[in-house]
C-alpha cells in the first residue's frame, strides 16, 4: 500500500469537514441527545430517574401505536401512488419526448416546487373547500345540491402527499431510464416480447435502482411530513408527527416526545429494511 | 404473386419508399434475397440502410411500396410478430439476465417449454463456441463473446431471415477480420438468410454472396463481389468498393467502348466506357483505376505495350506488407498516383525521389458519364 502524505490526508478533511460538521451538529449530536433524554423519567420537578417507561407508553396506549401504524400505512399507499402515477410521467420524459419538449417536461415537475409547501398545500385547501373551486364548479353544474367539503379526509391528506412527493419520484426514475439503451428495448420488442413483458422484464428490472430510491425518499418524507397532514387533514389527519409536536409544544412532555422520535427513526429504518428484503434489493445498488 | 416463384426468395423488397417529412431516406428500392443466402447491403453513413433495415425488421413503416417474407406481406405487421430476427449495432444483450436467459428470451416469449428452452438453448451455445457460458453474466464475456450470444439469440428461434446491423463495428481489427470468417461459415452451417449491413466494404465482399452498394437512398448496383469490384456500373460504386486513382476529364474522341480523354490536369489518356451512360464526345467523365492494375518499371522501355503511360517520381511510400504501395507524382502534371507494388522483391529497394515509369491499359481505365454522384464516396 502506498502511504497518503500528510497533506492529501489535510486535503481529504478539509473536504469533508462541512459535511462531518454537519453529520455531527445536526443529526448524530441532537440524536445521542434524543435518546439520553427519552430514556428519563421525571419522579419530581427537576429529578429524573432512568426508565423505559416513554417507550413502554407508546405499545400501552393503543392511540400512539394505532397513529404510527395508520402514519407508516397511508406513506406507504403514499409512496406506491407516487410510483404508479410517476412511473408512466417518468418513461414519457425519458424514452419518448424529446428535445425540447424533454427538457420542458422536466422542468414542470420541478416548478411547483418554486413555491413554498405552505403556499401549494394553501392552494389545495383553495381548490377542495367548502367554499372552493370544486365545489362551486359542482353546483354551477348542478352535479351537487349544496357545499361540497373535500377537505378533511385520507383522500385529502393522499392528494396532498402525492403532488408534494411526485419530483423525488420523478427526478430518479428519469435518470435510471435515461440510462436505459432504446437499443434492449427494440431487441426485446425484435425477439417477440410484448409491451408488458418487456416493461417486466427489461424496463422494470433496469430502472429498480430508481424506483428504490425514489420510493425511499418519497416514504420516508411522507412519513415525517408535518404541514400536508395536519392542514390537509385538519383535527382528524392523526399524523405521527403531530403525536411528537404535541409531546415537545403542547404537553412540554419533552421525554416522550424524545421517545416518540426516536421510534418513528427506528420503526421507519425498519419498513424500510424489509421493503427492500421483501424486494431483493440491496441499499448499495440504489447508488449507481 | 405467384406462390411458387416467391417461395425461392426469403425476402422481397418492391418498390420501397421512406420519407421523413420533406427528406426521402430510401428511394424507391426493389430488390430480392435468396433462400439460405448472405445478402450485405454497403453504403456510406446517412445513405438510408439503416432505415431499409429498420422497415425489413418493423420498427419503421415503408411510405409506400412492399415488403414481403416467404412471399407473405410485412406490411403492418409488427416487430414481435415477424419470422425476422435482428443483431443490433451494440448488440443490445439484456444486462440483467445471464448469457443463457439472454439466449432463451425469445423462445420463453413464444411460450416454448422449459425442457425444450434448455435443450435449444444448450444446443446454440455450443453452435457458437461458447457451450459453458450458459451461467455468465453478459459484462463477464468478451467483445467476440457478446458478438456470438447476441447471434446466438436470434437464431435461435429459428427466423426467416437474420438482420445484421453493423455487428462487427464495434470490435478491434485482429477480432474483426476473424469474426468476419466465423460469421461466413456459422451461416454456411446455419442456412438462415443473413441480411447484413455496413459501412466497410472488406465485411461485405468477404462475406457476401450478393452485394448491393447503396448511395443517397437508392442501390447503385446488386451484384455479386467480384462484379462489384472489376465491373462497377456507376461512378460511385467505383469510387466506394475498392481504392481507384481518379481523373475528372473531358471525352476527345469516342469510338464504340473506347475513349480518348484529357484529364482536367492535362494528361490525356485511353479508357473504356463503363456503366449506364452513354459517352458522348466532348462530354464530361469521371476516370477511374485501379492501383494494382498498373504496372510499374524502373526503364521505360517496358511500358511501350500499355496504352497510358506515366513517367514520375515516387513521393512517398506506404509500407503495408502485401498491401504495400507508392504514391507516384506524374512529371507533366502534377497528379498523386497510388501504384500497388508487386510482391516479387523487385521494389522492396525502392526509394523516395526515385524516377519510374507507369503503365495501364485502356480497358483498366473506367470511365463514367459524369453526374455528380460520386462526389458523396
Amino acid at each position: 500500500m502506498e502511504r497518503v502524505s500528510a497533506g492529501t490526508k489535510l486535503t481529504v478533511l478539509v473536504l469533508f469537514a462541512p459535511f462531518i460538521l454537519w453529520m455531527l451538529l445536526l443529526v448524530i449530536l441532537p440524536h445521542i441527545d434524543l435518546l439520553t433524554i427519552s430514556l428519563r423519567e421525571r419522579v419530581a420537578p427537576r429529578v429524573y430517574e432512568f426508565s423505559f417507561k416513554n417507550y413502554m407508553e407508546f405499545f400501552v396506549e393503543p392511540l400512539y401505536w394505532r397513529t404510527f401504524a395508520r402514519t407508516a400505512i397511508m406513506s406507504i399507499l403514499a409512496t406506491v401512488l407516487t410510483l404508479i402515477i410517476g412511473f408512466p410521467i417518468s418513461y414519457y420524459i425519458a424514452k419518448i419526448a424529446r428535445g425540447r419538449l424533454k427538457s420542458s417536461l422536466f422542468l414542470l415537475c420541478m416548478l411547483p416546487f418554486w413555491v413554498s409547501e405552505l403556499v401549494r398545500t394553501f392552494g389545495w385547501m383553495i381548490l377542495l373547500r367548502e367554499s372552493g373551486i370544486i365545489s362551486g364548479v359542482l353546483q354551477w353544474l348542478g352535479l351537487a345540491d349544496g357545499p361540497v367539503e373535500m377537505l378533511y379526509n385520507d383522500a385529502a391528506i393522499m392528494v396532498g402527499l402525492v403532488y408534494t412527493s411526485m419530483l423525488f419520484m420523478v427526478v430518479p426514475l428519469v435518470s435510471t431510464l435515461d440510462s436505459l439503451d432504446d437499443g434492449l428495448i427494440e431487441a426485446a420488442y425484435d425477439l417477440g416480447g410484448s409491451t408488458i413483458a418487456i416493461l417486466r422484464e427489461i424496463v422494470i428490472p433496469h430502472a429498480m435502482p430508481g424506483i428504490v430510491s425514489g420510493c425511499i425518499v418519497v416514504f420516508m418524507l411522507t412519513l415525517g411530513n408535518y404541514l400536508t397532514p395536519t392542514l390537509l387533514g385538519g383535527k382528524d389527519s392523526l399524523w405521527f408527527t403531530e403525536q411528537i409536536y404535541n409531546q415537545f409544544i403542547t404537553r412540554f412532555n419533552w421525554e416522550q416526545g424524545s421517545a416518540f422520535g426516536f421510534l418513528l427513526l427506528l420503526l421507519s429504518s425498519a419498513i424500510i429494511w424489509t421493503g427492500l428484503r421483501l424486494t431483493r434489493q440491496r441499499l448499495q445498488d440504489t447508488i449507481k | 404473386m405467384n406462390a411458387d416463384a416467391s417461395a425461392a426468395f426469403d425476402l422481397e423488397v418492391e418498390s420501397v419508399v421512406k420519407k421523413f417529412a420533406a427528406f426521402t431516406a430510401v428511394d424507391e428500392v426493389s430488390f430480392t434475397v435468396p433462400k439460405g443466402s448472405f445478402f450485405s447491403i454497403l453504403g456510406p453513413s446517412g445513405c438510408g440502410k439503416t432505415t431499409l433495415m429498420r422497415m425489413i425488421a418493423g420498427f419503421l413503416e415503408p411510405t409506400s411500396g412492399d415488403l414481403r417474407i416467404k412471399g407473405r406481406s410485412m406490411l403492418g405487421v409488427p416487430p414481435n410478430r415477424r419470422p425476422v430476427n435482428m443483431v443490433f449495432q451494440h448488440l443490445a444483450l439484456f444486462p440483467m439476465m445471464s448469457v443463457a436467459e439472454n439466449v432463451a428470451y425469445g423462445l420463453r416469449r413464444r411460450g416454448a417449454g422449459r425442457a425444450e428452452i434448455e435443450e435449444k438453448v444448450a444446443a446454440m451455445l455450443a453452435r457458437v463456441g461458447l457451450p459453458d457460458a450458459g451461467e455468465k453474466r453478459i459484462d463477464q464475456l468478451s467483445g467476440g463473446q457478446k458478438q456470438r450470444i447476441a447471434i446466438a439469440r436470434c437464431l435461435v428461434l429459428e427466423p426467416d431471415l437474420l438482420l445484421l446491423d453493423e455487428p462487427l463495428g464495434a470490435l478491434d481489427l485482429k477480432l474483426r477480420e476473424q469474426m468476419k470468417v466465423e460469421l461466413k461459415q456459422l451461416q454456411a452451417d446455419v442456412g438462415t438468410t443473413f441480411v447484413y449491413i455496413t459501412h466497410d466494404q472488406s465485411e461485405a465482399l468477404v462475406m457476401s454472396d450478393q452485394v448491393a452498394v447503396m448511395n443517397a437512398g437508392r442501390f447503385e448496383q446488386v451484384g455479386n463481389p467480384q462484379a462489384l469490384y472489376y465491373r462497377p456500373e456507376t461512378a460511385f460504386v467505383a469510387g466506394f468498393v475498392g481504392d481507384s486513382n481518379r481523373w475528372i476529364g473531358a471525352a476527345v474522341a469516342v469510338d464504340g467502348r473506347g475513349i480518348k480523354l484529357a484529364t482536367d490536369d492535362g494528361l490525356v489518356l485511353y479508357g473504356t466506357a463503363a456503366g449506364r451512360g452513354q459517352v458522348q464526345s466532348g462530354g464530361s467523365l469521371d476516370v477511374f483505376v485501379r492501383p494494382e492494375s498498373i504496372a510499374i518499371s524502373r526503364s521505360g522501355k517496358d511500358m511501350e505495350s500499355w496504352h497510358n503511360r506515366v513517367q514520375g517520381k515516387v513521393k512517398n511510400l506506404l509500407f503495408n506488407g502485401a498491401n504495400s504501395r507508392a504514391v507516384v507524382i506524374d512529371d507533366k502534371t502534377g497528379f498523386e498516383l497510388i501504384v500497388a507494388l508487386p510482391q516479387t522483391g523487385e521494389f522492396a529497394d525502392l526509394q523516395r525521389g526515385e524516377t519510374v515509369h507507369l503503365g495501364w491499359s485502356a480497358e483498366q481505365t473506367l470511365c463514367f458519364v459524369h453526374d455528380g454522384a460520386a462526389e458523396a464516396a
